[in-house]
């Protein structure tokens, strides 16, 4: 299949007072049309600054893309003028973000936070937009659509709001979804609705997605593939196979190992990945995760490690990615 | 960082022979109705949140008792009845066998250091002006107990380090330390008074994913160490799973479904917890590609005017004519399992 969108060595920093911060670090990834990629990481490891520079969406100032190419069947993102960026947010590329509450506009009705996504991009009149606006509205299961459309986004409960973003998102027919911790902010039952409902549209309409997370297990279940980031960097990358049965970067390893599982019976050991993440503005000419690796060795402190392949497609960025396999050390 | 290093750390075998048989807390129809008032002269009650309709549970020393549910399901309401935050509109509760609601100021001020809370969010659970010393020092000078500032400061040293925190960030500020370290000096500052019973509201959910597991580790080895009773209040059943011995879930209000730990999430009984547990995504492709994914239709409805009879007859896929009129009572299904339906 066709590359849909080819990240190559995207660089995106953010000018403050306190110092540079490296967010985004060199991040090389694609995605072939109708796939779902899941970027899996914590707080600051620049997932999602890595999504908004995709649709330059990035607040300049004080952040910049400072190099890098982003391919979007075969157009680079970053040399379009403002005028053709605008095409291509909201039209070919669409937008999920997290916060339910907060991305929608509070006093325009649903329906015309729609309709003028489709008005500005697809070319037709108010009544047209109306008609598309109810299909839309059926299509993420929102039931009583005309009237619900005349309603503003206080009468629209959490989840009820997040699949008016799903709407929104897919009014233009876009070629690609970014969803940035799409459900974070749901509770468990409704979480899994606005889920099970991005990847069946996804599915059928043939749109790729990539979803932004913390959650492990989200990404297991809706992702074909993950790219696992750490400090700004891709760390691993592969299919999810891959990356939950053979973990090839200690990282990785880590999270797994970490996180509690509704299949595994009670206190069943948990074992943490010790210290903090680092300082992005303090980040040295080694590797960012050797302070918390059980692996370091020497080379670690003086080299970034590439991200080179294992095998099979998968890869990682570990300078001691062939001695993994070697079971934890006994603790002192 | 944490306190017992990993491959020492007790087995959770250990643990549940740790639990008594006597409760340390119960909880008996339990009813917490907040008002909702119209008029500013003549003020008049208009309608009720029913936050909590009538819930019974006990929790015995040594215990992790989870108490699981979704946003507005009334476990938080819950815990703060127990703490004395909120007067409860009905029931009672029993600690160590004393009916807390008819103790006096000093009495509950005694009671108090018996029973402590760490909350959910620890940026706006620390009082931004103040030390990490003088945060965790503050129950010890508030209660009287140490009243000497140096020997105050030599206990908080200590429970700095019993936190996996070094000792000199007595001397820091909130804003210096990170979530998960600010997570530990809430954890201290409720272990300042040798607290027997902790309420822990949602401890874990603000925090990373590698830090979590740091946290709940050390709520452990806290347990093992100084033979501590939690109240854990959480949404995340991952996290309840691997802590807790005996897990309630709560739905509007109620109690649908309680029962040991594993039990539970290997038997589900209740359609709510069965929907519940379906809905929680496991980290493996493997297994999550085996799994049916259903999903539950509908939302949570509103406790100012919940449905007739059983809570959830509009949501669940067993409902008949019947559970729209009877309000189903907690039966004893199989020894220790409870469940509130009348179709199973």
């Amino acid at each position: 299949m066709a590359k849909l969108l080819e990240l190559e060595d995207l660089r995106t920093q953010f000018f403050t007072t306190a110092g540079t911060v490296k967010a985004v670090d060199g991040v090389s990834y694609d995605i072939e049309a109708g796939e779902t990629v899941g970027i899996v990481g914590e707080s600051g490891c620049g997932k999602s600054v890595s999504a908004l520079s995709i649709l330059r969406l990035v607040p300049d100032p004080p952040g910049k893309i400072v190099g890098g190419k982003i391919l979007f069947m075969g157009r680079n993102l970053l040399e379009l003028s403002d005028v053709e960026i605008r095409k291509v947010r909201g039209h070919e590329i669409a937008m999920v973000f997290q916060e339910p509450m907060t991305s929608l506009n509070p006093v325009l009705t649903i329906g015309r936070q729609i309709t003028e996504t489709l008005e500005q991009h697809m070319g037709i009149d108010r009544q047209e937009a109306d008609a598309r606006a109810v299909e839309l509205l059926g299509m993420v299961g929102i039931s009583d659509a005309e009237r619900r459309l005349k309603q503003y986004p206080h009468h629209f409960s959490g989840g009820m709001r997040q699949r008016v973003m799903i709407a929104m998102a897919l009014s233009c027919e876009p070629k690609l979804i970014i969803a940035d911790e799409p459900t974070t902010a749901l509770d468990v039952t409704i979480q899994a609705q606005i889920l099970e409902l991005m990847k069946d549209l996804t599915r059928r309409l043939g749109v790729a997605l990539i979803i932004i997370t913390h959650n492990l297990g989200v990404v297991a279940r809706y992702a074909d593939k993950v790219n696992v980031m750490y400090a700004g960097k891709i760390v691993e990358k592969g299919s999810a196979r891959q990356i939950y049965h053979n973990p090839s970067h200690p990282y990785t390893i880590g999270l797994l190992a970490s996180v509690p599982r509704l299949d595994h019976k009670r206190g069943t050991k948990l074992v943490p990945i010790e210290g903090q993440p680092p300082d992005l503005t303090l980040l040295d000419q080694g590797c960012a995760f050797r302070p918390r690796c059980r692996f370091a060795e020497d080379i670690c402190t003086r080299e970034i490690p590439p991200l080179e392949e294992v095998g099979g497609g998968q890869y990682s960025a570990c300078w001691q990615k062939d001695k993994l396999s070697q079971p934890a050390p006994a603790a002192s | 960082m944490s306190v017992v290093s990993a491959p020492e750390r007790t087995e959770a075998v250990t643990v549940s022979s740790v639990v008594g048989n006597e409760p340390i807390l119960e909880v008996k129809g339990l009813k917490m109705y907040f008002p909702i008032s119209e008029g500013v002269v003549f003020t008049r009650k208009v309608a009720e949140v029913k936050a909590v309709d009538g819930i019974s549970f006990h929790i015995r020393k040594g215990e992790t008792f989870g108490l699981v549910g979704e946003s507005g399901c009334g476990k938080t309401t819950t815990g703060r009845c127990i703490l004395q935050l909120e007067q409860a509109t009905e029931g009672q509760i029993f600690f160590d066998g004393v009916n807390i609601a008819e103790l006096d100021r000093r009495e509950l001020s005694a009671l108090r250091q018996k029973i402590q809370v760490i909350f959910q969010d620890p940026y706006s659970s620390l009082n931004p002006r103040m030390k990490i010393g003088e945060i965790i020092g503050e129950p010890m000078r508030v209660h009287g107990i140490e009243p000497d500032a140096d020997k105050r400061h030599a206990r908080v040293a200590e429970l700095l380090s019993i936190c996996g925190l070094d000792p000199k960030f007595a001397d820091r500020y909130p804003h210096e330390m990170s979530g998960g370290q600010r997570q530990r000096v809430g954890i201290g500052r409720a272990l300042a008074l040798n607290p027997e019973f902790i309420i822990c509201d949602e401890p874990v959910s603000a925090l990373d994913v590698s830090i979590q597991a740091q946290v709940i580790n050390l709520l452990e080895d806290l347990r093992d160490e100084f033979g501590l009773t939690y109240l854990f209040i959480a949404h995340d059943l991952s996290v309840v799973r691997h802590l807790c011995h005996r897990v309630a879930v709560m739905y509007l209000g109620k109690i649908v479904e309680l029962a040991e730990c594993d039990e539970l999430y290997d038997n589900p009984i209740h359609p709510y917890t069965q929907a519940l547990l379906a809905a929680v995504p496991v980290p493996d492709p493997e297994i999550e590609s085996k799994r049916e994914h259903k999903v539950m239709k509908g939302e949570v409805p509103s406790p100012i005017n919940p449905p007739s009879g059983c809570v959830f007859h509009p949501r669940c896929p067993l409902a008949v004519e019947g559970c729209r009129s009877v309000v189903p009572e907690l039966r004893e299904i199989k020894p220790g399992h409870w469940v509130a339906c009348t179709e199973v």
